[in-house]
């Protein structure tokens, strides 16, 4: 179908295979894309960059015709298109791989490829069709899946490939990424990376959207940087280079680090030794790890998204329980055999600032004051014989929002028409208020305004200099080098490294986050 | 997400609306019938208020929704929802039959009447709770589990009546009447104080579902274990995040919704009636589901929109002598629009009066 | 030994009869379930089918314009219930109860008003229902031992819409894993995000779904009232649009264990009815009516992961929103 609505070629100057012009998008009180405009030449890899929610992937949703843009126009080829639905996307030649695949687990390959592209009204021709299109591609551009195979049963690096063969079998000859390599171990990347150089040789235009500068500096031809919803900077890769794309992303220069002065560590608060979990499908997420945090100090784990953090971070709370191994917390004991729940671990002194807010940190059909005790209902202060002392809670909420800054200061306010920045401060004057030993904290500052972020470090520092033991997590490498004490590199389930906070370097660390100082250690988690 | 309204149009306005469309759909159908609207109200208003037998038996009705309203409530704050109270209620009025039956000839009423309420809450209560149960511990769909629970419960009430409780030598599957006095009446009480009232079945039990809104509302909004409750309802991850046990949670809002519907057969059989027998409890558990949703979950709206529907089943019985062509289904009809559009299509108004709202917003800013 | 046979004929008869509205209602329920919309209307659907086909084929004398008055209505609640369900993202357990709340209490009153027999319709004539079909030779083959009853009282011998039931198994089976429409509709109540981003409607596939559940719940009322019964009486589906479900789920959410559970909670019943005032010796009165409970107590051992694992599609139940 592409194939015939290329034959508009314009010798001199070649129509770009995909051109925004001043695309804008709301979500209600979010604006998501501002006057987007943007040229892709054709068979380019361009890619695209930006913090979480600069807009990235709003703009290519509206591109492949999954939200609609409320102005703008959309060229594809140097023609204009009405892209109101993907069919519509489609039907001009672009295919999207999606940050979560948009494949059915209990459909076979085959079935998941032809879905939307049958041949007719019954299955039968076109699964004979789609059999033999898929063998030509995969010898093509070497991308080998099992046809037969069921989605839920493949590794996700080969679902990946089958989202790339859906797009390649509907014939499309733009194709957009999203956050192609969040979830794929360093071969399997490797691997996409040939299998885009292959394409690009074809004379396929690819749009990669990501946040890991070293991709775009790896493969792409040109790259557009975006902030906050807007286009920022256009660049030729090679003209470039990671440190000017990262000020021109984050739109200042890197922070140095927040004011913090060396302190002694003291005791040891939290042990953890030799923790195993086990998901509910047996898969290990932690193997074996083991660290300590002392008072009067913060250690960062760092890391790719997805190699165990945020199991760490919800076992310590007490969410899920270790299956092998185990931790102390305050020289109390929890294991496999002992587990314990979220109410005694802030007993015991900790506290969970978590990494998904919205759905962990507050209840946001509540008001603000009753999420503001959220985990600490049971505390004599807040509820005697079982009855919440409501005035007492409403004034303890006006008090947190005044020492931290949350706005509006309105404890009826319900928590979910906070901002989230404000739902952040919230949680974290929260969990502080109740003075613990220990903090545990996830990616503070995910989708926070700077404002904010200077002030949420600025806490924790404060922590910890009163003495508590500070765990933090974060997929943000700036973060963590500006707060840690001592940082511990997390890849698939281990830790893989430690390096004194002062000493860290963002290149060792990045090659410590994908195991690739030690090759040896390499794991396949292929063997499905 | 939503774009905040003003609360007035989201707890008044839009409940009200939708209340009012399911009203006018009725009214259409009674004009489809050949009848006249305005009649068949002012009817159902007079046998529903127009004296104090009227309310003696629109009363009596509105105790029975009360309690079925407020069971489904408790559940929907859970995040469950609860289609199980005419099981319930049906096993709680076996409750306390079984308990009357048992003690009556024994114990003096003054002691037996509370001893039959814990009997009717804990049967209620039981049948309640293994739906939860498979619900929390085995992955049952509670919806599913509850519908079937309503007819195992039925099919249960079928054989004891039949083979267990039914009188030697009688055809009528019900049991012997209870003895040794009875919970007093409403009208009874007024006649001890002076005041004359005709004999209806309005009984101390609407002392009871009184009693038990206002505890309700106590313990979801001022005990910390309401506030667990509430919190596992809207958010089951952050519930767990907090320590709180959403398993736990499960069995306890099913359990208090179960024990509260209990009260409904409690109100029918030792209330009223004092025999067991078939079929007693009469859709009100169904009811339960359009009042609740009605009252938004709240036990004032829940007594409000119980008034309502009394007022509805008795002024319907009345009516139907009137104008035979509408009968008492007529009130079922009723029930099921107002679940259709406070529940199933509460928010098909919302958008319009967003767009009306934000559109004169906006005008108001721009003179400013 | 000819007892035994004559009792097993009938009773397997009254099995086919019994299932005809539960495999219509499951089916039913079966596209709207795999298209990922719950549907407890199954009881509302068939009721008020019942009660228009009843109404048209007394006042027309037609069989026909009956069984389509009964799938017009039953498409109508169809739609209501689409239209708060996918349109609207309504709850879809409450858009169900309320539609069954509705059927019941309408019917009974739109039959009390029209007829003013209480609910009930006038008996309909002969020539205004589906009657029992005969086959060929069935007085020749009947003669024969074993086979013959069974080909004259089983297989010969019912109403058009029997049939009509027991072929939409493997037509739903043939549609449902051979053809696109299929393929798509398996595919939107496991993950609605893909066939969105495919390029196709989610709406209008759900919408299709619950339709074609309309259509088949219409057949099945019309079956209630025009063919096994003759004429309309208040809630008269009693409770079968729930075994049909409770069979469905009992079934997996699949053609033919569904079709099987079905004929289980028909034979049950056939046997419960059968053993009406028998005693077994040292046990006592047979407990028919908890027989005719079994269907719903095995539905909730099933559910329960006691037998098995019923595994619902992923997607139902849960309103289909373009995320964030």
């Amino acid at each position: 179908m592409a194939a015939q609505k290329q034959t508009v070629p314009q010798e001199e100057t070649p129509a770009a295979a995909v051109e925004l012009k001043n695309i804008d998008k709301r979500f209600g009180a979010v604006h998501a894309n501002r006057a987007v405009s943007l040229a892709i030449p054709r068979g380019t890899i361009h890619g695209i960059v930006g913090e979480n929610g600069a807009g990235k992937s709003t703009l290519m949703s509206i591109l492949y015709g999954f939200y609609e843009a409320d102005a703008g126009e959309i060229f594809v080829n140097g023609v204009k298109k009405s892209i109101r639905s993907s069919s519509d996307a489609i039907k001009a030649g672009i295919g999207m791989v999606h940050q979560h695949f948009m494949l059915v687990d209990t459909f076979s390959v085959v079935e998941n490829v032809m879905l939307g592209a049958e041949e007719g009204a019954l299955i039968r021709p076109s699964l004979a069709k789609a059999r033999i299109e898929l063998e030509r591609l995969e010898r093509e551009y070497a991308l080998a899946v099992n046809p037969q195979a069921l989605i839920g049963e493949l590794p996700v690096g080969s679902q990946q490939r089958v989202e790339i063969l859906k797009a390649l079998y509907r014939k499309c000859d733009i194709l957009i990424l999203d956050e192609p390599t969040g979830v794929l171990t360093p071969q399997e990347t490797d691997q996409l990376f040939r299998i885009l150089a292959k394409l690009k040789e074809r004379g396929v235009t690819i749009i990669l959207i990501t946040h890991k500068l070293r991709e775009i500096m790896a493969i792409t031809d040109n790259v557009t940087v975006m902030r906050q919803g807007e286009v920022v900077a256009n660049r030729v890769t090679r003209e470039t280079d990671s440190r000017e794309l990262a000020e021109l992303m984050v739109g200042r220069k890197l922070r140095i680090g927040v004011d913090k002065k060396p302190v002694q560590p003291g005791e040891a608060l939290l042990r953890v030794d030799r923790l195993t979990y086990r998901d509910g499908q047996g898969v290990p997420r932690l193997s074996g790890v083991s660290f300590s945090v002392h008072a009067r100090e913060i250690v960062g784990i760092a890391g790719v998204s997805g190699n165990g953090q945020s199991e760490l971070l919800e076992v310590l709370a007490g969410i899920r329980p270790p299956s092998e191994g185990g931790f102390s917390v305050n020289r109390r004991e929890v294991s496999a055999a002992h587990p314990i729940d979220p109410a005694e671990m802030r007993r015991l002194g900790l506290a969970h600032v978590p990494e998904d807010r919205h759905r962990l940190g507050l209840v946001t059909a509540f008001p603000a004051w009753e999420s503001a005790i959220l985990g600490y209902e049971r505390r004599p202060e807040f509820s005697k014989y079982g009855l919440l002392d409501e005035r007492h809670i409403k004034s303890h909420c006006a008090r947190l929002m005044e020492e931290f800054d949350v706005r509006p200061r309105a404890v009826d306010l319900k928590s979910a028409n906070f901002s989230g920045g404000n739902q952040q401060k919230l949680i974290l004057a929260r969990e502080i208020s109740g003075r613990p030993d220990i903090l545990l904290v996830g990616q503070p500052t995910r989708g926070v305004d700077i404002g904010a972020i200077e002030f949420i470090h600025q806490q924790l520092v404060a922590m910890r200099d009163a003495g508590c033991a500070v765990l933090l997590v974060s997929v943000e490498l700036d973060e963590i080098m500006a707060l840690a004490d001592r940082i511990l590199v997390m890849f698939q389930g281990r830790i893989v490294g430690e390096v004194e906070g002062a000493r860290a370097e963002e290149r060792q660390l990045g090659l410590m986050m994908t195991n690739a100082h030690a090759p040896e250690n390499r794991q396949e988690p292929e063997h499905a | 997400m939503n774009p905040a309204l003003p609360r007035w149009i989201d707890i008044g306005l839009i409940p009200l609306i939708n209340v009012a469309l399911a009203f006018l759909v009725s009214g259409l159908i009674v004009l489809a019938i050949g009848e006249s609207p305005l009649d068949a109200v002012r009817l159902l208003v007079a046998g529903a208020f127009g004296d104090l037998n009227a309310w003696g038996y629109t009363l009596y009705f509105a105790t029975n929704c009360v309690c079925t309203g407020l069971a489904v409530a408790v559940a929907f704050h859970c995040g469950l929802f609860n289609i199980g109270g005419e099981g319930q209620a049906t096993m709680g009025g076996l409750g306390a039959g079984v308990v009357a039956l048992a003690f009556d000839r024994y114990v003096p009423a003054p002691l037996l009447a509370p001893l039959v309420l814990i009997g009717c809450m804990a049967l209620g209560a039981l049948w309640a709770l293994i739906p939860a149960y498979l619900q929390a511990y085995r992955g049952s769909h509670i919806v599913i589990t509850t519908i079937m629970f309503n007819f195992i419960a039925a099919s249960l009430m079928v054989y004891l009546m039949v083979n267990v409780f039914i009188q030697p030598g009688s055809q009528a599957p019900q049991s012997r009447n209870f003895t040794g006095g009875h919970l007093a009446y409403v009208h009874e009480m007024l006649g001890a104080l002076g005041i004359a009232m005709p004999k209806t079945p309005l009984n101390a039990t609407v002392f009871v579902a009184i009693l038990a809104c206002y505890l309700l509302w106590l313990f979801l909004w001022r005990t910390r274990w309401g506030y667990a409750l509430r919190a596992t309802g809207s958010s089951p991850a952050a519930a767990i995040y907090a320590g709180i046990d959403p398993k736990r949670m499960t069995l306890l809002a099913m359990a208090i919704s179960g024990a509260l519907a209990g009260i409904a057969g409690f109100n029918v059989v030792y209330g009223d009636q004092h025999r067991l027998f078939l079929d007693f409890v009469a859709g009100y558990g169904f009811t339960g589901i359009a009042v609740a949703l009605m009252g938004r979950n709240h036990p004032v709206g829940i007594v409000l929109a119980s008034l309502l529907f009394g007022a509805l089943i008795q002024g319907g019985s009345d009516l139907s002598l009137e104008i035979p062509n509408i009968n008492r289904d007529m009130v079922a009809t009723i029930q099921g629009l107002v679940i259709l559009f406070s529940g199933a299509l509460a928010y098909l108004f919302r958008p319009y009066l967003e767009r009306l709202f934000l559109r004169r917003r906006i005008f108001k800013t721009a003179e400013a | 030994m000819q007892d035994v046979l004559i009792t097993l004929v009938s009773m397997l008869a009254a099995m086919m009869r019994v299932s005809t509205p539960l495999i219509l209602c499951a089916m039913a329920g079966l596209y709207s379930e795999r298209s990922g919309i719950i549907d407890i209307g199954l009881e509302g659907k068939m009721l008020v089918a019942a009660f228009a086909a009843a109404c048209v084929a007394y006042v027309t004398n037609s069989p026909w314009l009956g069984l389509l008055a009964g799938i017009g209505i039953s498409l109508l609640f169809s739609l209501l219930h689409g239209f708060a369900c996918i349109t609207h993202r309504g709850d879809q357990v409450v858009s169900g109860v309320a539609l069954n709340i509705i059927a019941s209490g309408l019917t009974a009153v739109l039959g009390n008003a029209w007829f003013s027999e209480g609910g009930q319709t006038p008996s309909i004539p002969e020539e205004a229902r589906f009657l029992e079909l005969h086959w060929p030779l069935a007085e020749t083959i009947g003669a024969l031992p074993v086979i013959g009853p069974l080909y004259t009282r089983v297989l010969s011998g019912q109403s058009l819409l029997t049939y009509a039931a027991f072929l939409c198994v493997p037509l739903t089976a043939w549609i449902l894993y051979r053809t696109r429409f299929g393929l798509r509709l398996r595919a939107v109540g496991e993950k609605p995000q893909v066939v969105d981003t495919a390029g196709i409607s989610v709406a209008f596939l759900r919408y299709r779904a619950v339709l074609i559940a309309g259509l088949l719940c219409g057949i099945a009322g019309a079956y209630l009232s025009i063919s096994q019964g003759a004429a309309f009486g208040r809630d008269m589906s009693a409770g079968r649009g729930y075994i049909a479900l409770a069979a469905m789920i009992f079934g997996k959410w699949k053609p033919w264990p569904s079709l099987w559970a079905c004929l289980l909670f028909a034979a049950l019943d056939a046997i419960a009815i059968r053993m009406q005032g028998l005693t077994i010796p040292g046990i006592g009165a047979v407990p028919v009516t908890l027989i005719q409970a079994l269907p719903y107590i095995l539905t909730v051992v099933l559910l329960a992961g006691f037998i098995g694992k019923a595994v619902a599609p992923k997607a139902i139940g849960i309103p289909y929103v373009k995320e964030r």
